[in-house]
């Protein structure tokens, strides 16, 4: 039964779909592996032990069918699970029950999955290592020492140490994609507006964008299949069709063409980031692809554009945490004071920070230097991109300047920051994008290859990076020792 | 950014700071400010800002009443209602 931890999630749905073990056992099998795993990993805020049993015996009992039957999932604790704690992994959501379910877990049960408990992030999602958690400290499975990244930390902790077969992120900068690169998984975040945002708790609304962790390619495709489309509860989903995305997977990539910035390769201080990177793609080239110089020249000003234009989202979306329709209320003669002494002792030094920024960058006298400014430099970073995919279909390159780095090591928040470079430009143009696993350096820790689309091009990048996965399979296919 | 900057700000942004956190972030936001300033490098001219990255306009539902949360599940969470209002302190004297 143990080997059936480091299946992928389309096998273990078609192990129940067949008959040949139950929802019931898989899902006892990942919540008593979970048992042993959490005490050094701290993945999870809360596991729902009954609730999952309970799910798992309704599939069973052949209630619920569909593509995840019986498959375990997690979800980040941003996003709203019915009936359970919201906490965004902050002290300011205390008490707080979510009162419906998220678009994507109302369309991930739909399917069949197994819900069976939430994950740690960056309070807010605000973060690069999720060490911003006011609830706990998360480990990556693959060292302890170090931080998984972040700021969906949790989740891809979960399904590194097999905790769970998929999870949720939230992806605004490089949320889903960065982690995913630190603890060797998928990490998918779709095009901008492709999954409802419904139901998950707003951090940056023009970026902000929902996606999977997996430990394959084809788990990624199948989750996006479920969870895509159009949604009237988020008017930036679009009537667009949703491909059947895992049919779509190809095992070759003859007459694609791979853009590389060179720069970002030979540049780069992390000899074995780029020399991991640099052979992977290599074999996109034996795979068929052909690959072209691209160049990117104003991504350079992408953290700087990304720390205003989200900043100031942020600022705006978190004026509804003031202690008067949910949360901690501090109290105070009057109403202002309320407000202010709730928010002050509720929210994160982080949180805060970026509130601070984003109110400075929208406030009078310094609008159009800031936000104005950042806008029009956003079009030219997406301009980049549009001229960038008229010469090629897929943009490679790696997806972190390092692999996981220690806790406690970046203790200054602009080198916080900078970890994300290479994500933040993706998530300003709405591309979809994804990290793959594609190495592991001297000391064991895994390497992550940064792979980007035009806009809805999902179906075009998932196959590309599907073909990838395959001839990389013998390199990559590890479990890390705590596991 | 000075300390009275970081004062107003926090003001308009309805966050107590304490001195301590106040004089963090007035040395942590000159930093971050500082790098943004790089902005300022960058042509802009003629250019339009981006506020949506995608060019897809938003579908808004038809303004019809649906069903809704009833007024005791949307004041479950408060942290202080009565008669499902939500409770607050005095607004005026």
């Amino acid at each position: 039964m143990e080997e059936l931890l480091n299946i992928d999630a389309t096998e273990a749905a078609r192990l129940v779909r067949e008959r040949e073990t139950t929802a019931e056992a898989l899902t006892a099998l990942v919540l008593e592996h979970a048992g042993k795993t959490e005490p050094r990993v701290g993945a999870y805020l809360r596991l729902d032990v009954d609730g999952a049993l309970e799910q798992a015996r309704a599939v069973d009992a052949g209630k619920v069918s569909g593509p995840l039957a019986g498959v375990p999932v997690a979800i980040k604790d941003n996003i709203h699970v019915k009936g359970q704690p919201t906490t965004c992994a902050s002290r300011i959501l205390q008490g707080f029950t979510a009162p419906y379910d998220a678009t994507v877990v109302q369309r991930l049960r739909q399917a069949g999955a197994v819900i069976v408990g939430k994950t740690n992030l960056d309070e807010f999602a605000m973060g690069s290592s999720c060490e911003n958690s006011a609830l706990q400290q998360t480990h990556n499975p693959w060292d302890v020492s170090r931080v998984p990244g972040g700021s969906s930390g949790g989740s891809a902790a979960c399904v590194a140490a097999r905790s769970a077969f998929i999870s949720l992120g939230s992806d605004t900068g490089g949320s889903i994609r960065l982690p995913a690169s630190f603890c060797g998984l998928v990490g998918y975040k779709p095009s901008y507006g492709r999954v409802s945002r419904y139901g998950v708790v707003a951090f940056a609304s023009s970026l902000d964008q929902i996606g999977p962790f997996t430990r394959t390619v084809r788990d990624a495709a199948l989750s996006l299949k479920v969870m895509a489309g159009r949604d009237p509860m988020d008017s930036t989903t679009p009537e667009r069709e949703v491909p059947d995305y895992p049919a779509l997977l190809k095992d070759h990539l003859k007459g694609k063409r791979v853009g590389v910035v060179r720069s970002y390769l030979d540049e780069m201080p992390n000899r074995e980031v780029a020399g991991a990177v640099q052979r992977a793609i290599d074999h996109m080239q034996a795979l068929g692809a052909s690959i072209v110089d691209v160049e990117l020249p104003h991504a350079e000003y992408g953290i700087a554009v990304y720390y205003v234009v989200a900043s100031a989202e942020a600022s705006s979306n978190l004026s509804r945490f003031d202690g008067v329709r949910y949360g901690l209320r501090k109290p105070a003669d009057n109403l202002l004071g309320m407000y202010e002494q709730s928010r002050g002792e509720g929210f994160g030094s982080e949180v805060k920070r970026r509130i601070m920024l984003g109110t400075y960058a929208l406030s009078a006298g310094h609008y159009e230097e800031f936000y104005g400014r950042a806008g029009k430099v956003r079009t030219l970073i997406k301009r980049d991109f549009d001229s960038a995919f008229e010469k090629c279909d897929l943009i490679a390159g790696p997806c972190a300047p390092f692999p996981a780095f220690k806790a406690g090591e970046k203790s200054d928040p602009l080198s916080m920051y900078l970890c994300d470079v290479f994500t933040i430009p993706a998530s300003l143009a709405g591309l979809c994008a994804l990290s793959l696993p594609v190495g592991f350096d001297a000391a064991g820790l895994p390497i992550g290859m940064h792979l980007q689309a035009a806009a809805y091009d999902d179906a075009g990048l998932l196959s590309a990076a599907h073909a990838l996965e395959g001839v990389l399979k013998p390199e990559v296919d590890r479990v890390p020792a705590i596991a | 950014m000075d300390e009275q900057t970081v004062r107003h700000v926090a003001k308009l942004a309805r966050l107590k700071l304490s001195d301590a956190e106040i004089a963090r972030f007035a040395g942590e936001m000159s930093a971050i400010t500082g790098y943004i300033a790089q902005l300022a490098k960058a042509d802009v001219a003629h250019v339009e800002a981006t506020v949506h990255p995608v060019a897809d306009r938003n579908l808004w539902r038809a303004d019809e009443v649906q069903p809704s949360f009833k007024r005791e599940e949307a004041a479950a969470n408060a942290p202080e209602s009565e008669q499902s209002f939500f409770k607050v302190p005095p607004v005026i004297e």
